[in-house]
Protein backbone atom coordinates (compact mmCIF):
# COMPACT_ATOMS: atom_id res chain seq x y z
CA UNK A 1 0.00 0.00 0.00
CA UNK A 2 2.86 2.08 0.74
CA UNK A 3 4.53 1.77 -2.63
CA UNK A 4 0.85 3.21 -4.01
CA UNK A 5 0.75 6.07 -1.63
CA UNK A 6 4.52 7.07 -2.03
CA UNK A 7 4.14 6.98 -5.65
CA UNK A 8 0.51 8.07 -5.66
CA UNK A 9 1.19 11.54 -8.39
CA UNK A 10 3.30 8.77 -10.63
CA UNK A 11 0.37 6.67 -10.57
CA UNK A 12 -2.46 9.58 -10.86
CA UNK A 13 -0.27 10.81 -14.08
CA UNK A 14 -0.80 7.41 -15.71
CA UNK A 15 -3.95 7.01 -15.15
CA UNK A 16 -4.96 10.50 -16.63
CA UNK A 17 -2.87 9.77 -19.63
CA UNK A 18 -4.66 6.47 -19.98
CA UNK A 19 -7.93 8.46 -19.74
CA UNK A 20 -6.37 10.40 -22.68
CA UNK A 21 -5.06 7.74 -25.02
CA UNK A 22 -8.97 6.18 -24.48
CA UNK A 23 -10.84 9.26 -24.89
CA UNK A 24 -9.39 10.51 -28.63
CA UNK A 25 -9.64 6.65 -29.29
CA UNK A 26 -13.32 6.62 -28.53
CA UNK A 27 -13.77 9.95 -30.19
CA UNK A 28 -12.00 8.07 -33.63
CA UNK A 29 -13.69 4.67 -33.20
CA UNK A 30 -17.24 5.23 -32.20
CA UNK A 31 -18.00 7.59 -35.37
CA UNK A 32 -15.57 5.50 -37.79
CA UNK A 33 -17.01 2.45 -36.31
CA UNK A 34 -21.10 3.67 -36.83
CA UNK A 35 -19.68 4.63 -40.78
CA UNK A 36 -18.55 1.41 -41.30
CA UNK A 37 -21.66 -0.45 -39.85
CA UNK A 38 -23.97 1.63 -41.95
CA UNK A 39 -21.40 1.22 -45.09
CA UNK A 40 -21.63 -2.59 -44.66
CA UNK A 41 -25.83 -2.63 -44.52
CA UNK A 42 -26.23 0.30 -47.47
CA UNK A 43 -27.14 -0.52 -50.76
CA UNK A 44 -24.29 0.31 -52.25
CA UNK A 45 -22.36 -2.63 -53.11
CA UNK A 46 -19.03 -1.21 -53.45
CA UNK A 47 -19.05 0.00 -49.98
CA UNK A 48 -20.46 -3.17 -48.65
CA UNK A 49 -17.01 -4.89 -49.66
CA UNK A 50 -14.69 -1.88 -48.74
CA UNK A 51 -16.05 -1.68 -45.11
CA UNK A 52 -16.00 -5.69 -45.14
CA UNK A 53 -12.60 -5.41 -46.42
CA UNK A 54 -11.57 -3.00 -44.01
CA UNK A 55 -13.02 -4.79 -40.85
CA UNK A 56 -11.81 -7.92 -41.58
CA UNK A 57 -8.74 -6.72 -41.93
CA UNK A 58 -8.38 -4.67 -38.90
CA UNK A 59 -10.41 -7.59 -36.93
CA UNK A 60 -8.18 -10.51 -38.08
CA UNK A 61 -4.96 -8.30 -37.18
CA UNK A 62 -3.22 -8.40 -34.15
CA UNK A 63 -3.35 -4.91 -32.12
CA UNK A 64 0.25 -4.56 -31.89
CA UNK A 65 0.75 -5.04 -35.70
CA UNK A 66 -1.59 -2.26 -36.24
CA UNK A 67 0.35 -0.18 -34.01
CA UNK A 68 3.68 -1.27 -35.72
CA UNK A 69 2.38 -0.10 -38.96
CA UNK A 70 1.14 3.34 -37.75
CA UNK A 71 4.43 4.04 -36.31
CA UNK A 72 7.16 2.46 -38.57
CA UNK A 73 4.91 1.63 -41.61
CA UNK A 74 3.20 5.69 -42.18
CA UNK A 75 6.49 7.56 -41.50
CA UNK A 76 8.34 5.10 -44.41
CA UNK A 77 5.52 6.72 -46.74
CA UNK A 78 6.15 9.84 -45.64
CA UNK A 79 3.40 10.63 -42.46
CA UNK A 80 5.25 11.78 -39.66
CA UNK A 81 3.22 12.17 -36.42
CA UNK A 82 3.95 11.66 -32.67
CA UNK A 83 3.88 8.06 -31.02
CA UNK A 84 0.56 9.09 -28.86
CA UNK A 85 -1.40 10.13 -32.11
CA UNK A 86 0.08 7.10 -33.68
CA UNK A 87 -0.96 4.46 -31.13
CA UNK A 88 -4.32 6.25 -30.30
CA UNK A 89 -5.28 6.62 -34.20
CA UNK A 90 -4.12 3.06 -34.43
CA UNK A 91 -6.45 2.05 -31.39
CA UNK A 92 -9.34 3.82 -32.79
CA UNK A 93 -8.89 2.21 -35.83
CA UNK A 94 -8.61 -0.76 -34.56
CA UNK A 95 -11.58 -0.23 -31.69
CA UNK A 96 -13.75 0.74 -34.92
CA UNK A 97 -13.99 -2.46 -36.41
CA UNK A 98 -14.88 -3.66 -33.49
CA UNK A 99 -17.53 -1.16 -32.42
CA UNK A 100 -18.63 -2.00 -36.15
CA UNK A 101 -19.74 -5.53 -35.48
CA UNK A 102 -21.17 -4.71 -32.77
CA UNK A 103 -23.52 -2.26 -33.81
CA UNK A 104 -24.27 -4.62 -36.80
CA UNK A 105 -25.35 -7.27 -34.74
CA UNK A 106 -27.73 -4.76 -33.20
CA UNK A 107 -28.84 -4.01 -36.75
CA UNK A 108 -29.26 -7.27 -37.73
CA UNK A 109 -31.51 -7.75 -34.14
CA UNK A 110 -34.33 -5.08 -35.26
CA UNK A 111 -36.94 -6.98 -37.25
CA UNK A 112 -36.98 -6.53 -40.97
CA UNK A 113 -40.33 -4.94 -40.87
CA UNK A 114 -38.84 -1.83 -39.32
CA UNK A 115 -37.02 -1.43 -42.06
CA UNK A 116 -39.73 -1.81 -44.66
CA UNK A 117 -41.91 0.29 -42.85
CA UNK A 118 -39.40 3.29 -43.01
CA UNK A 119 -38.88 2.47 -46.83
CA UNK A 120 -42.64 2.71 -47.37
CA UNK A 121 -43.30 6.31 -45.80
CA UNK A 122 -40.65 7.29 -48.23
CA UNK A 123 -37.59 7.58 -46.49
CA UNK A 124 -34.61 6.74 -47.87
CA UNK A 125 -31.50 4.92 -46.94
CA UNK A 126 -29.70 7.23 -44.54
CA UNK A 127 -32.37 9.03 -42.76
CA UNK A 128 -34.25 4.90 -42.52
CA UNK A 129 -30.86 3.93 -40.59
CA UNK A 130 -30.59 7.29 -39.06
CA UNK A 131 -34.27 7.63 -37.75
CA UNK A 132 -35.47 4.09 -37.79
CA UNK A 133 -32.77 1.63 -37.59
CA UNK A 134 -29.71 2.95 -35.71
CA UNK A 135 -32.02 3.99 -32.61
CA UNK A 136 -33.23 0.71 -32.40
CA UNK A 137 -30.00 -1.30 -33.22
CA UNK A 138 -27.92 0.67 -30.56
CA UNK A 139 -30.34 -0.52 -28.07
CA UNK A 140 -29.82 -4.09 -28.68
CA UNK A 141 -26.13 -3.27 -29.37
CA UNK A 142 -24.85 -1.94 -25.90
CA UNK A 143 -23.85 -5.35 -24.63
CA UNK A 144 -21.11 -5.73 -27.57
CA UNK A 145 -20.35 -2.38 -27.55
CA UNK A 146 -20.05 -2.31 -23.76
CA UNK A 147 -17.27 -4.82 -24.49
CA UNK A 148 -15.51 -3.32 -27.42
CA UNK A 149 -15.59 -0.20 -25.78
CA UNK A 150 -13.77 -1.85 -22.14
CA UNK A 151 -10.76 -4.25 -24.46
CA UNK A 152 -10.33 -0.66 -26.02
CA UNK A 153 -9.70 0.56 -22.46
CA UNK A 154 -7.53 -2.30 -21.25
CA UNK A 155 -5.48 -2.62 -25.24
CA UNK A 156 -4.72 1.20 -23.84
CA UNK A 157 -1.62 -0.31 -22.46
CA UNK A 158 -0.40 -1.78 -25.66
CA UNK A 159 -0.19 1.82 -26.87
CA UNK A 160 1.04 2.59 -23.68
CA UNK A 161 3.90 0.21 -23.82
CA UNK A 162 4.39 1.32 -27.81
CA UNK A 163 6.76 4.13 -27.21
CA UNK A 164 3.46 6.92 -26.02
CA UNK A 165 4.49 6.05 -21.95
CA UNK A 166 3.78 7.41 -19.07
CA UNK A 167 0.04 5.73 -19.34
CA UNK A 168 -0.62 3.55 -16.27
CA UNK A 169 0.69 0.70 -17.35
CA UNK A 170 4.14 2.55 -18.13
CA UNK A 171 4.22 3.61 -14.50
CA UNK A 172 4.60 -0.38 -12.74
CA UNK A 173 7.29 -0.46 -15.43
CA UNK A 174 8.67 2.85 -13.93
CA UNK A 175 8.67 1.86 -10.47
CA UNK A 176 10.10 -1.84 -11.01
CA UNK A 177 12.77 -1.47 -13.60
CA UNK A 178 13.65 1.93 -13.22
CA UNK A 179 13.35 2.13 -9.51
CA UNK A 180 14.02 -1.53 -8.08
CA UNK A 181 10.17 -1.85 -6.46
CA UNK A 182 8.79 -4.38 -5.50
CA UNK A 183 6.45 -5.78 -8.81
CA UNK A 184 3.76 -7.02 -7.25
CA UNK A 185 2.35 -4.10 -4.82
CA UNK A 186 2.86 -1.60 -7.82
CA UNK A 187 0.74 -4.18 -9.93
CA UNK A 188 -2.27 -4.30 -7.42
CA UNK A 189 -1.83 -0.58 -8.08
CA UNK A 190 -2.17 -0.50 -11.70
CA UNK A 191 -5.14 -3.25 -11.55
CA UNK A 192 -6.94 -1.27 -9.29
CA UNK A 193 -6.45 2.04 -11.93
CA UNK A 194 -7.99 0.03 -14.43
CA UNK A 195 -10.57 -1.23 -12.49
CA UNK A 196 -11.42 2.16 -11.52
CA UNK A 197 -12.04 3.11 -15.32
CA UNK A 198 -13.49 -0.16 -16.32
CA UNK A 199 -16.21 -0.67 -13.85
CA UNK A 200 -17.46 2.11 -13.79
CA UNK A 201 -18.10 2.53 -17.53
CA UNK A 202 -19.55 -0.90 -17.45
CA UNK A 203 -21.82 0.21 -14.70
CA UNK A 204 -22.71 3.19 -16.82
CA UNK A 205 -23.17 0.99 -19.92
CA UNK A 206 -25.83 -1.07 -18.30
CA UNK A 207 -27.72 1.46 -16.56
CA UNK A 208 -28.25 2.75 -19.52
CA UNK A 209 -29.25 -0.55 -21.23
CA UNK A 210 -32.15 -0.77 -18.83
CA UNK A 211 -33.17 3.09 -19.25
CA UNK A 212 -33.27 2.17 -23.00
CA UNK A 213 -34.94 -0.93 -23.17
CA UNK A 214 -37.24 -0.93 -25.93
CA UNK A 215 -40.81 -2.22 -25.30
CA UNK A 216 -42.00 -4.98 -28.19
CA UNK B 1 -58.89 21.06 -46.38
CA UNK B 2 -59.79 17.12 -46.32
CA UNK B 3 -57.07 14.66 -44.29
CA UNK B 4 -57.91 12.27 -47.72
CA UNK B 5 -57.66 14.84 -50.05
CA UNK B 6 -56.37 13.21 -53.07
CA UNK B 7 -59.24 10.51 -52.35
CA UNK B 8 -61.92 13.01 -51.00
CA UNK B 9 -61.89 15.18 -54.52
CA UNK B 10 -63.27 11.91 -56.20
CA UNK B 11 -66.75 11.04 -56.45
CA UNK B 12 -68.30 7.99 -56.67
CA UNK B 13 -69.50 8.22 -59.81
CA UNK B 14 -65.97 8.17 -61.55
CA UNK B 15 -65.47 4.38 -59.75
CA UNK B 16 -64.79 2.08 -62.85
CA UNK B 17 -67.85 -0.36 -63.75
CA UNK B 18 -67.36 -3.81 -62.22
CA UNK B 19 -66.28 -5.68 -64.98
CA UNK B 20 -67.22 -9.31 -64.95
CA UNK B 21 -65.41 -11.00 -67.94
CA UNK B 22 -62.42 -12.22 -66.14
CA UNK B 23 -60.20 -9.68 -68.48
CA UNK B 24 -57.92 -6.97 -67.25
CA UNK B 25 -58.97 -3.84 -67.37
CA UNK B 26 -56.31 -2.88 -70.41
CA UNK B 27 -59.56 -0.19 -71.56
CA UNK B 28 -59.03 2.10 -68.92
CA UNK B 29 -57.72 4.83 -70.02
CA UNK B 30 -55.52 6.56 -66.85
CA UNK B 31 -55.26 3.65 -64.30
CA UNK B 32 -53.55 5.09 -61.19
CA UNK B 33 -51.53 1.95 -60.99
CA UNK B 34 -50.60 -0.25 -63.95
CA UNK B 35 -48.86 -3.60 -64.01
CA UNK B 36 -47.94 -5.24 -67.57
CA UNK B 37 -46.00 -8.80 -67.96
CA UNK B 38 -44.42 -8.67 -64.45
CA UNK B 39 -42.92 -11.69 -63.65
CA UNK B 40 -40.55 -13.00 -60.06
CA UNK B 41 -39.37 -15.70 -59.13
CA UNK B 42 -38.11 -17.15 -56.01
CA UNK B 43 -35.56 -19.32 -56.91
CA UNK B 44 -36.93 -22.07 -58.74
CA UNK B 45 -40.27 -20.80 -57.64
CA UNK B 46 -42.33 -18.83 -60.10
CA UNK B 47 -44.30 -16.75 -57.67
CA UNK B 48 -45.95 -13.74 -60.17
CA UNK B 49 -46.30 -15.04 -63.50
CA UNK B 50 -47.20 -12.34 -66.10
CA UNK B 51 -49.45 -10.56 -63.87
CA UNK B 52 -51.39 -7.51 -65.87
CA UNK B 53 -53.29 -5.41 -63.41
CA UNK B 54 -55.13 -2.57 -63.92
CA UNK B 55 -56.24 -0.04 -60.66
CA UNK B 56 -58.28 2.65 -61.18
CA UNK B 57 -58.13 6.04 -59.53
CA UNK B 58 -61.21 5.81 -56.62
CA UNK B 59 -61.35 1.65 -57.17
CA UNK B 60 -60.86 -0.84 -54.39
CA UNK B 61 -59.33 -3.93 -55.41
CA UNK B 62 -59.24 -6.79 -53.19
CA UNK B 63 -57.24 -9.28 -53.79
CA UNK B 64 -57.95 -12.95 -52.78
CA UNK B 65 -56.21 -16.35 -53.28
CA UNK B 66 -54.88 -19.36 -51.66
CA UNK B 67 -51.60 -19.09 -49.21
CA UNK B 68 -48.21 -19.30 -51.27
CA UNK B 69 -50.82 -18.28 -54.86
CA UNK B 70 -48.39 -14.48 -54.42
CA UNK B 71 -50.54 -12.13 -53.59
CA UNK B 72 -48.58 -10.35 -50.73
CA UNK B 73 -45.78 -10.84 -53.17
CA UNK B 74 -47.96 -8.49 -55.51
CA UNK B 75 -48.94 -6.34 -53.14
CA UNK B 76 -45.54 -5.59 -52.06
CA UNK B 77 -43.82 -5.04 -55.67
CA UNK B 78 -45.83 -2.20 -56.67
CA UNK B 79 -44.26 -0.76 -53.75
CA UNK B 80 -41.04 -2.11 -55.01
CA UNK B 81 -40.55 -3.87 -51.41
CA UNK B 82 -40.16 -6.99 -53.31
CA UNK B 83 -38.27 -6.59 -56.86
CA UNK B 84 -39.34 -8.31 -60.14
CA UNK B 85 -37.84 -9.51 -62.65
CA UNK B 86 -39.34 -8.56 -65.95
CA UNK B 87 -42.34 -6.55 -66.49
CA UNK B 88 -43.26 -3.00 -65.43
CA UNK B 89 -45.39 -1.24 -63.06
CA UNK B 90 -46.26 2.31 -63.26
CA UNK B 91 -48.00 4.67 -61.16
CA UNK B 92 -50.20 7.62 -62.68
CA UNK B 93 -48.14 6.45 -65.56
CA UNK B 94 -44.42 7.03 -64.30
CA UNK B 95 -42.88 3.69 -64.22
CA UNK B 96 -41.41 2.21 -61.03
CA UNK B 97 -37.80 4.17 -59.95
CA UNK B 98 -35.12 1.14 -59.25
CA UNK B 99 -33.74 3.06 -56.52
CA UNK B 100 -32.50 6.28 -55.12
CA UNK B 101 -34.53 9.49 -54.39
CA UNK B 102 -37.20 9.03 -57.23
CA UNK B 103 -37.93 5.46 -55.70
CA UNK B 104 -38.24 6.94 -52.10
CA UNK B 105 -40.77 9.60 -53.43
CA UNK B 106 -43.06 7.00 -55.39
CA UNK B 107 -43.04 5.37 -51.94
CA UNK B 108 -43.81 8.57 -50.40
CA UNK B 109 -47.22 8.21 -52.71
CA UNK B 110 -47.94 4.60 -52.01
CA UNK B 111 -49.49 3.69 -48.19
CA UNK B 112 -48.22 0.39 -46.84
CA UNK B 113 -50.02 -1.14 -44.33
CA UNK B 114 -48.49 -4.60 -42.86
CA UNK B 115 -49.91 -7.91 -41.71
CA UNK B 116 -47.86 -7.24 -38.78
CA UNK B 117 -47.91 -3.25 -37.82
CA UNK B 118 -44.29 -2.76 -38.16
CA UNK B 119 -45.09 0.65 -36.14
CA UNK B 120 -41.60 2.39 -35.08
CA UNK B 121 -41.47 0.17 -31.65
CA UNK B 122 -38.62 3.42 -30.13
CA UNK B 123 -41.51 5.97 -30.96
CA UNK B 124 -44.53 7.27 -29.79
CA UNK B 125 -47.73 7.11 -31.86
CA UNK B 126 -47.87 10.73 -32.38
CA UNK B 127 -44.14 10.44 -33.69
CA UNK B 128 -44.96 6.99 -35.66
CA UNK B 129 -47.44 9.44 -37.62
CA UNK B 130 -45.69 12.26 -37.72
CA UNK B 131 -42.02 10.96 -39.25
CA UNK B 132 -43.19 10.51 -42.42
CA UNK B 133 -44.63 14.48 -42.96
CA UNK B 134 -41.62 16.41 -40.85
CA UNK B 135 -38.91 14.47 -42.86
CA UNK B 136 -40.47 13.89 -45.85
CA UNK B 137 -42.97 15.87 -46.96
CA UNK B 138 -41.05 18.66 -45.05
CA UNK B 139 -44.43 19.46 -43.09
CA UNK B 140 -44.05 22.06 -40.14
CA UNK B 141 -43.23 19.78 -36.96
CA UNK B 142 -46.40 21.41 -35.03
CA UNK B 143 -48.89 21.72 -38.35
CA UNK B 144 -47.76 17.39 -38.68
CA UNK B 145 -48.49 16.86 -35.59
CA UNK B 146 -52.01 18.40 -35.61
CA UNK B 147 -52.70 17.07 -38.55
CA UNK B 148 -51.79 13.99 -36.92
CA UNK B 149 -54.12 14.01 -34.17
CA UNK B 150 -56.77 14.21 -36.42
CA UNK B 151 -55.70 11.02 -38.24
CA UNK B 152 -55.45 9.39 -35.11
CA UNK B 153 -58.58 10.54 -34.00
CA UNK B 154 -60.38 9.24 -37.22
CA UNK B 155 -59.27 5.70 -36.67
CA UNK B 156 -60.45 6.26 -32.80
CA UNK B 157 -56.82 6.25 -31.39
CA UNK B 158 -56.49 9.93 -30.62
CA UNK B 159 -55.89 8.77 -27.00
CA UNK B 160 -53.01 6.55 -27.29
CA UNK B 161 -50.90 9.47 -28.89
CA UNK B 162 -48.09 9.60 -26.09
CA UNK B 163 -48.22 6.17 -25.50
CA UNK B 164 -45.58 3.17 -27.07
CA UNK B 165 -46.74 1.01 -30.30
CA UNK B 166 -45.69 -2.20 -27.34
CA UNK B 167 -48.81 -0.57 -24.92
CA UNK B 168 -51.25 -0.87 -27.58
CA UNK B 169 -53.64 -4.01 -28.53
CA UNK B 170 -52.74 -5.26 -31.99
CA UNK B 171 -56.42 -3.72 -33.29
CA UNK B 172 -55.03 0.09 -32.02
CA UNK B 173 -51.68 -0.68 -33.63
CA UNK B 174 -52.85 -1.33 -36.71
CA UNK B 175 -54.92 1.46 -36.71
CA UNK B 176 -52.03 3.75 -35.84
CA UNK B 177 -50.14 2.48 -39.31
CA UNK B 178 -53.50 3.01 -41.35
CA UNK B 179 -52.78 6.52 -39.68
CA UNK B 180 -49.23 6.40 -40.46
CA UNK B 181 -49.87 6.11 -44.14
CA UNK B 182 -52.69 8.62 -44.59
CA UNK B 183 -50.63 10.96 -42.89
CA UNK B 184 -48.37 10.61 -46.04
CA UNK B 185 -51.24 11.65 -48.32
CA UNK B 186 -50.78 8.68 -50.47
CA UNK B 187 -52.50 8.49 -53.81
CA UNK B 188 -52.97 4.53 -53.40
CA UNK B 189 -53.07 2.76 -50.00
CA UNK B 190 -51.91 -1.09 -50.17
CA UNK B 191 -52.86 -3.30 -47.67
CA UNK B 192 -50.82 -6.36 -47.16
CA UNK B 193 -53.15 -9.06 -45.06
CA UNK B 194 -54.24 -5.95 -42.50
CA UNK B 195 -56.39 -8.13 -40.24
CA UNK B 196 -54.23 -11.14 -40.38
CA UNK B 197 -52.21 -10.89 -37.24
CA UNK B 198 -55.06 -9.88 -35.05
CA UNK B 199 -57.26 -11.42 -32.36
CA UNK B 200 -60.85 -12.07 -33.79
CA UNK B 201 -61.70 -9.12 -31.81
CA UNK B 202 -59.93 -7.00 -33.05
CA UNK B 203 -60.47 -7.52 -36.58
CA UNK B 204 -63.77 -5.66 -37.08
CA UNK B 205 -62.06 -2.09 -36.01
CA UNK B 206 -59.61 -2.41 -38.43
CA UNK B 207 -62.11 -3.62 -41.06
CA UNK B 208 -64.39 -0.62 -39.96
CA UNK B 209 -61.67 1.94 -40.89
CA UNK B 210 -60.78 0.06 -44.23
CA UNK B 211 -64.54 0.50 -45.23
CA UNK B 212 -64.90 4.06 -44.43
CA UNK B 213 -61.81 4.97 -46.54
CA UNK B 214 -62.78 3.16 -49.43
CA UNK B 215 -66.60 4.75 -49.57
CA UNK B 216 -64.47 8.19 -49.18
CA UNK B 217 -62.54 7.38 -52.23
CA UNK B 218 -58.90 5.92 -51.28
CA UNK B 219 -57.70 4.07 -54.32
CA UNK B 220 -56.72 0.48 -51.94
CA UNK B 221 -55.22 -2.54 -53.14
CA UNK B 222 -56.34 -5.32 -50.16
CA UNK B 223 -54.79 -8.38 -49.76
CA UNK B 224 -57.06 -10.08 -47.46
CA UNK B 225 -58.77 -13.55 -45.94
CA UNK B 226 -61.81 -11.65 -44.98
CA UNK B 227 -64.71 -12.36 -47.34
CA UNK B 228 -67.10 -10.24 -46.00
CA UNK B 229 -64.65 -7.10 -45.93
CA UNK B 230 -64.61 -7.76 -50.11
CA UNK B 231 -67.56 -8.59 -50.88
CA UNK B 232 -69.02 -5.28 -49.08
CA UNK B 233 -66.31 -2.37 -49.70
CA UNK B 234 -64.45 -3.93 -53.00
CA UNK B 235 -65.65 -2.56 -56.13
CA UNK B 236 -63.48 -5.62 -58.31
CA UNK B 237 -62.07 -8.57 -56.18
CA UNK B 238 -59.16 -10.18 -58.71
CA UNK B 239 -58.60 -14.36 -57.48
CA UNK B 240 -55.23 -15.50 -57.63
CA UNK B 241 -53.61 -18.77 -57.85
CA UNK B 242 -49.93 -20.16 -58.33
CA UNK B 243 -48.76 -16.78 -59.17
CA UNK B 244 -51.38 -16.18 -61.50
CA UNK B 245 -54.97 -13.66 -62.05
CA UNK B 246 -57.25 -16.81 -62.30
CA UNK B 247 -60.11 -14.51 -62.90
CA UNK B 248 -61.20 -11.32 -61.73
CA UNK B 249 -65.24 -9.49 -61.16
CA UNK B 250 -67.10 -7.68 -58.95
CA UNK B 251 -67.50 -8.90 -55.62
CA UNK B 252 -71.42 -9.97 -56.65
CA UNK B 253 -70.74 -11.68 -59.40
CA UNK B 254 -67.25 -13.43 -57.88
CA UNK B 255 -68.81 -14.52 -55.22
CA UNK B 256 -72.50 -15.82 -56.73
CA UNK B 257 -70.81 -17.18 -59.38
CA UNK B 258 -66.97 -18.10 -59.88
CA UNK B 259 -66.65 -19.32 -63.69
CA UNK B 260 -63.15 -21.06 -62.75
CA UNK B 261 -62.68 -24.28 -60.91
CA UNK B 262 -59.92 -23.01 -58.98
CA UNK B 263 -61.96 -20.10 -57.42
CA UNK B 264 -65.04 -22.37 -56.76
CA UNK B 265 -62.85 -24.87 -55.17
CA UNK B 266 -61.08 -21.87 -52.80
CA UNK B 267 -64.91 -20.48 -52.26
CA UNK B 268 -66.36 -23.64 -51.40
CA UNK B 269 -63.32 -24.20 -48.69
CA UNK B 270 -63.45 -20.43 -47.29
CA UNK B 271 -67.14 -19.66 -47.63
CA UNK B 272 -67.81 -23.24 -45.99
CA UNK B 273 -69.05 -22.30 -42.54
Amino acid sequence: MDVILDNFDLFWQGWLRTIQICFFALLGAVPLGILLAAARVSPVPSLRTLAGGWVTVLMSCPLTVVLFFMAFGLPEIGIKGSYFWFGTIGLALYSASFVCEALRSGINAVPTGQAEAARSIGLSFMPSLGLVILPQALRSSLPPLTNAIIYLIKNSAIVGAFGVGHDLFAVADTLTAARGLAALPVLAGVIAGYLLLVLPIGRLLSLIETKVAILR
Amino acid sequence: MTLFSKGAERTVDTFPAPRGDGETATEQAAALIQLRGVNKHFGPLHVLKDIDLDVAEGEVVVVIGPSGSGKSTLCRAINRLETVDSGTIELGGVPLAVEGKSLASHRADVGMVFQSFNLFAHMTVLENVTLGPIRVRKVPPAKARAQAMELLERVGVGQQAPKLPAQLSGGQQQRVAIARSLAMQPRVLLFDEPTSALDPEMVNEVLDVMTDLAQEGMTMVVVTHEMGFARKAADRVVFMADGAIVEQASPAEFFDNPRTSRAQDFLSKVLSH
